[in-house]
């Protein structure tokens, strides 16, 4: 028997010194295999007594399963020893950038625009369009500013050869909606706007949100309430926000909303940041609304004023030269 | 307008500072749009005067002067051309503080000593004019400190008045405000009728009394206009933004600022017989004071003689009989002209005066006789001359009526949604100056004043209460109301989505102006011709876009310009589009491609863009409809496209768009590195979806078989398939093309198509017989109706 544990211990070191799938095998033949070293010793058992025999067997086959599990257990190991090499030789740098398309990006005044429809969509309001190109009805007459009246000389107006003209504002869907639709109407018109005037601050194109609320009983107080709700969640700030009397033919009262702001010595400033007002009875009238019945305000933002002091963008005119350095940053 | 804070406090003095008063009329609805010091911060500055000018022994352009300043002659050096004896100055004694702390000391000036300084009004801040020193008028007394002389002590506050407020384009209209907020008395220099000390009049004869329902005039004889007017009125008078020109001419500016009545001053010798107000002829000519000679329309209301117009009513006088430093005799003229009359005629003819300011705003037409004796007044107390009685003449059924108002408590209180007391609201109207005509306990009726045009209904009466009680002193609630869910058809797919979607495949959305130019609109698209704007801003933005190309096609050049080789670019809005129909305003998406397919990388070789990959971009926008296959792309042709490679794209038979490279021979006429492709189509295409809709799944395996057939080259692909759709069986799946190809091994004038074609039935299992039966369908029909060959 000091054999059989010399056997063992040869075979162990034998599998502990195999460097590869191969040499493993061979050891599993030399020592496992029918005829090898280990199974060999089974037949010795023939010159044992019925009685030593089975004690002996069990040790031969013990001897045996020893080196069969130290083969597998090398076998184990080569192998995620082998997987653990390719794997390191797949090995990529992560660092290097992706493939495909970048992504591309909104026009900051687009986002504005979706920013305010989303706002108002949540409250109820649905988004209603216009023609760009208007008739003087809808654009003037309708919102109570008759061809001789003073205030059509704040729109620099551009026309057409046959009367027609490009919409100064986006009021006119306001009529359109009106003589479409019965109240409770609950609007938002984004959309072009046109003026002939053409500086640093002003462009012949630009973007207007009108929105429009006609129902029982609309007051004062809940067109201050909606638009000071609107700019806080617009600018995502509790801001301080104050109403002036102004003047808009289609409006009465109206309204102009001012946001206020420390200026650079700490000392209180305000800015204009969007006109509105009780719709005009007249205008209800024109639209086929009775002014007795309903009532509505009515209010009106520049959509790139709010897209500059939202980012931070200095000048206008960047809006419509369209380049990609600018409009990548909006992506 | 703009005026002088302490002209304004002389009529009405409420115990609140500056910035208090300009926060008022702010929020009382007259913006205040700017407050400037009518002078620097200087102090040690006199009236001094030049008693002798000596050229500099050591520099010709300086002079050594002697200036009194009321005590004692200095000597003081100075470099302005028009220093002379006689003239009264601006005098900054030694000591003297000028604006930017600029400290007065007796300096050397090329060796002689100068005690003091000469100012120009630019170096005190009063104007810009910085041509030579200050000139002070004649009686301008020595010594005086130049703050107090010129009323330095004051601000200019520039007030914004909105189109319906007219009443307050005047010193007496602003106090009438002001007072109204503050509750104080306004109170107004001492006015008189003046006793007329000749009889002479003038006839006046009014043939339009509907535009003109009133005018007045007055002989003044014997005037003496040779000085200027004195200075307090020339500093109100700039202080508004008013030149001063002579005596007679800025007394009726100084009425007009200080009442709100426009008038004017005639040269009595040089009228012609008498005056008639009437439209004009058309055609008439008249030479405007500022030089400028206009033809006149038939719908002008002028102020003739017999001679012809000498003035158009309510805009601007006539060079013809202005008044000149010779004019010894005058005829001041004021009236109240209908404002509607006035409205927009001078804008008509590129003008806008101080007077059509008002007078389209609307003057009050009780005002004058006010006006026309306190012009008198002042002429007289400073051109002297004898005055005539007022001649007037009006045409009361013309005038305007005072409005009567009915308020209803009930609506004041629902619409500003607050209690007011009556005697609130009373208070408020009644300063304003309206009148309590009668109540009841519902309603007042009130009457608008005559100044007011702008208080016609209940809603007028309801902003001045709200106006004057303050917007932020009323309530502030959230709207309620019913929570209906609009319809909302889930068929329709958004513009954002579309957007969204061209941001997510790598485009950046642009925004060009609808508004191009007709040269590069034409090189776009030669189908229509574009609507044309008749006041253009600019030639280059004068039509109307009748596609989105050109805007991109800019937009494409201005970033090549700028090193931007990569380009993607979408847009949605309108197209202008004229037909027989009349005009369409039609909303379309455009996109342009240019550059390398992928931003630059180190994936190896990075090839232009081509128009398979504009397809694609087109093919998903397509397929967000859920019925991508309701669109074709077929051959088409098109101005601004390559004739090779430009699709019409056709929603069933209508034609939806368009797809394609720009033309080579435009591409280099415009000077863009390219290719370049470009594709729009109508947005209406694009939103109309389709709800999808559940087809059962088969658990039955699905049979392809391949094949590869030759064509001729031009055979369209969709052309095959659409014949394999047709006789592949009703158990078609789906067709698939894996592999185009021609060159070598393929006879010239063919191409190898390889193709897919998968079948599955629902219930059951396909069997071989089957499948081969429609696979030889297929490839009889491709042979008779398209000339391909199986290839084997």
């Amino acid at each position: 028997m000091e054999n059989l544990e010399q056997l063992v211990n040869a075979g162990l070191e034998a599998v502990a010194a195999a460097q590869d799938e191969a040499a493993l095998d061979q050891i599993r033949v030399q020592y496992l295999g029918k005829k090898g070293e280990l199974t060999a010793q089974l037949k010795s058992l023939g010159k044992l007594s019925a009685e030593e025999r089975p004690a002996a067997g069990a040790k031969i086959n013990a001897a045996k399963q020893q080196v069969q599990d130290a083969i597998n257990t090398k076998r184990t190991l080569m192998a995620s020893e082998a997987l653990r090499a390719q794997l390191a030789s797949e090995s990529i740098d992560v660092s290097l950038p992706g493939r495909g398309q970048d992504n591309g990006g909104l026009h900051p005044v687009t986002m504005t625009m979706e920013r305010i429809e989303s706002f108002f969509a949540q409250i109820g309001f649905s988004v209603a369009k216009g023609p760009e190109i208007e008739d003087d009805y809808h654009n003037f007459e309708a919102l109570n500013i008759p061809s001789h009246h003073p205030a059509r000389s704040m729109h620099d107006t551009f026309f057409f050869d046959d009367g027609t003209l490009l919409r100064t504002h986006t009021s006119p869907v306001q009529v359109r909606t009106m003589e479409q639709q019965k109240p409770p109407i609950r609007v938002i018109c984004p959309g072009r706007v046109y003026r002939c005037d053409w500086d640093q601050t002003h462009s012949p194109m630009f973007h207007q949100v009108e929105g429009l609320l006609v129902d029982d009983n609309i007051s004062f107080a809940d067109l201050k309430g909606i638009l000071h709700n609107f700019l806080n969640v617009f600018f995502e700030q509790d801001l301080q926000v104050r109403y002036r009397p102004s003047y808009f033919p289609f409006t009465e009262p109206s309204i102009e909303v001012d946001i206020g702001y420390k200026g650079p010595n700490g000392e209180q400033k305000w800015m204009e940041i969007l006109g509105c007002g009780m719709v005009h009875p007249n205008v209800l009238t024109a639209s086929g609304v009775d002014p007795e019945k309903y009532t509505g305000f009515a209010f009106g933002f520049g959509v790139e004023r709010l897209a500059m002091l939202r980012y931070g963008v200095k000048d206008l005119r960047l809006f419509f030269e369209n380049d990609l350095r600018f409009l990548s940053q909006f992506s | 307008m703009k005026f002088s804070e302490k002209w304004l406090r002389e009529w009405v003095n409420p115990a609140i500072s500056s910035d208090e008063l300009v926060a008022q009329i702010t929020l009382a609805g007259l913006e205040v749009d700017g407050v400037e010091a009518a002078a620097g911060d200087f102090s040690g500055v006199v009236v001094g005067e030049i008693i002798a000018a000596e050229p500099h022994p050591n520099a010709d352009k300086l002079q050594v002067c002697t200036v009194s300043d009321g005590q004692a002659d200095q000597q003081v050096v100075c470099g302005a051309p028009n220093a002379r004896p006689g003239i009264k100055v601006a005098y900054a004694t030694l000591g003297a503080v000028l604006p930017g702390n600029f400290k007065i000391k007796k300096a050397k000036l090329r060796q002689v000593e100068s005690f003091g300084m000469l100012c120009s009004a630019a170096e005190l801040q009063i104007s810009e004019d910085n041509d030579g020193i200050m000139e002070l008028p004649a009686n301008a007394p020595v010594g005086t400190d130049l703050r107090d002389y010129m009323q330095l002590d004051d601000q200019v506050i520039d007030v914004d008045l909105t189109p319906n407020r007219g009443d307050c384009l005047s010193i007496a209209g602003l106090a009438r405000e002001v007072g109204v907020l503050n509750s104080v008395d306004v109170t107004s220099p001492d006015m008189f009728e003046v006793a007329p000390q000749l009889e002479d009049t003038f006839p006046i004869n009014v043939s339009a009394p509907e535009a003109c329902p009133r005018i007045t005039a007055r002989v003044i004889r014997n005037v003496d206009i040779s000085q200027p007017s004195p200075q307090w009125m020339q500093d109100r008078l700039l202080r508004s933004n008013i030149r001063p020109i002579d005596a007679a001419v800025d007394i009726t500016a100084y009425v007009m600022l200080e009442l709100g009545q426009p008038m004017h001053a005639y040269d009595l010798d040089k009228l012609d017989g008498a005056i008639n107000v009437r439209m004009a002829n058309q055609g008439e000519e008249l030479t405007l004071l500022n030089g400028q000679t206009v033809a006149l329309n038939e719908d002008i209301l002028v102020i003739a003689d017999n001679e012809g117009a000498i003035g158009m009513a309510g805009i601007m006088g006539g060079d013809s009989t202005g008044v000149s430093d010779t004019t010894k005799n005058i005829l001041l003229e004021a009236a109240f002209f209908e404002p509607v009359n006035i409205a927009g005629k001078a804008r008509s003819f590129g003008l806008h005066t101080d007077a059509s300011h008002r007078f389209e705003r609307g003057v009050d037409y009780t005002l004058q006789r006010q006006a026309m004796d306190r012009a008198t007044e002042l002429l007289q107390s400073i051109c002297g001359g004898e005055a005539g009685p007022i001649i007037e003449q009006v045409a009361d059924e013309h005038l305007p009526k005072a409005n009567k108002v009915v308020l209803r408590k009930q609506r004041l209180n629902s619409l500003l949604a607050f209690a007011f007391d009556d005697a609130q609201v009373e208070d408020i109207l009644l300063r304003l100056g309206l009148e309590l005509v009668s109540s009841d306990a519902e309603s007042w009726t009130f009457s608008a004043p005559s100044w007011r045009f702008d208080i016609a209904i209940e809603a007028d009466l309801i902003e001045e209460i709200a106006r004057v009680y303050g917007y932020n002193n009323l309530p502030s609630t959230n709207p309620v109301g019913s929570m209906d869910i609009p319809a909302k058809p889930e068929a329709k797919r958004a513009n954002t989505l579309l957007r969204h979607h061209m941001v997510s495949r790598g485009y950046q959305e642009a925004i060009t102006y609808s508004m191009v130019e007709p040269e590069l609109q034409g090189k776009m698209d030669n189908q229509h011709k574009p609507v044309a704007l008749a006041n253009p801003i600019s030639a280059d933005m004068s039509v109307m876009r009748t596609s989105i190309w050109p805007g991109l096609i800019k937009a494409l050049q201005h970033n090549q310009n700028r090193q931007q080789q990569r380009v993607r670019l979408f847009e949605t809005g309108q197209r202008f589009i004229p037909s027989a129909e009349g005009l369409q305003q039609e909303d379309v998406m455009a996109g342009l491609i240019c550059g390398p397919r992928h931003p630059e990388s180190w994936h190896g070789k990075n090839d232009s863009v081509d128009f398979f990959d504009l397809k694609g971009d087109i093919e998903s926008l397509l397929a967000l409809t859920g019925k991508g296959e309701a669109f074709q792309f077929s051959n088409g042709e098109h101005v601004a496209l390559h004739p090779g490679q430009s699709a019409a794209i056709y929603q069933q038979d209508t034609l939806v768009g368009y797809a394609g490279a720009l033309h080579p021979g435009l591409q280099q006429e415009l000077d863009l590195q390219g290719p370049v492709y470009l594709f729009e189509i109508s947005l209406a295409a694009l939103t109309e979806g389709v709800v999808p809709a559940f087809t059962a799944l088969s658990k039955f395996p699905e049979v392809r078989r391949d094949l590869a057939v030759l064509v001729d080259e031009a055979l369209p692909v969709s052309e095959l398939q659409a014949v394999i759709n047709q006789h592949a069986g009703e158990f078609l799946q789906h067709v698939g093309l894996f592999d185009v190809y021609a060159g070598q091994g393929i006879a010239e004038g063919k191409k190898s198509l390889a193709l897919s074609v998968t079948w599955q039935h629902p219930e059951r299992t396909l069997n071989d017989d089957e499948v081969n039966q429609w696979f030889d369908q297929i490839v009889e029909a491709m042979q008779s109706q398209c000339s391909a060959s199986l290839r084997s």
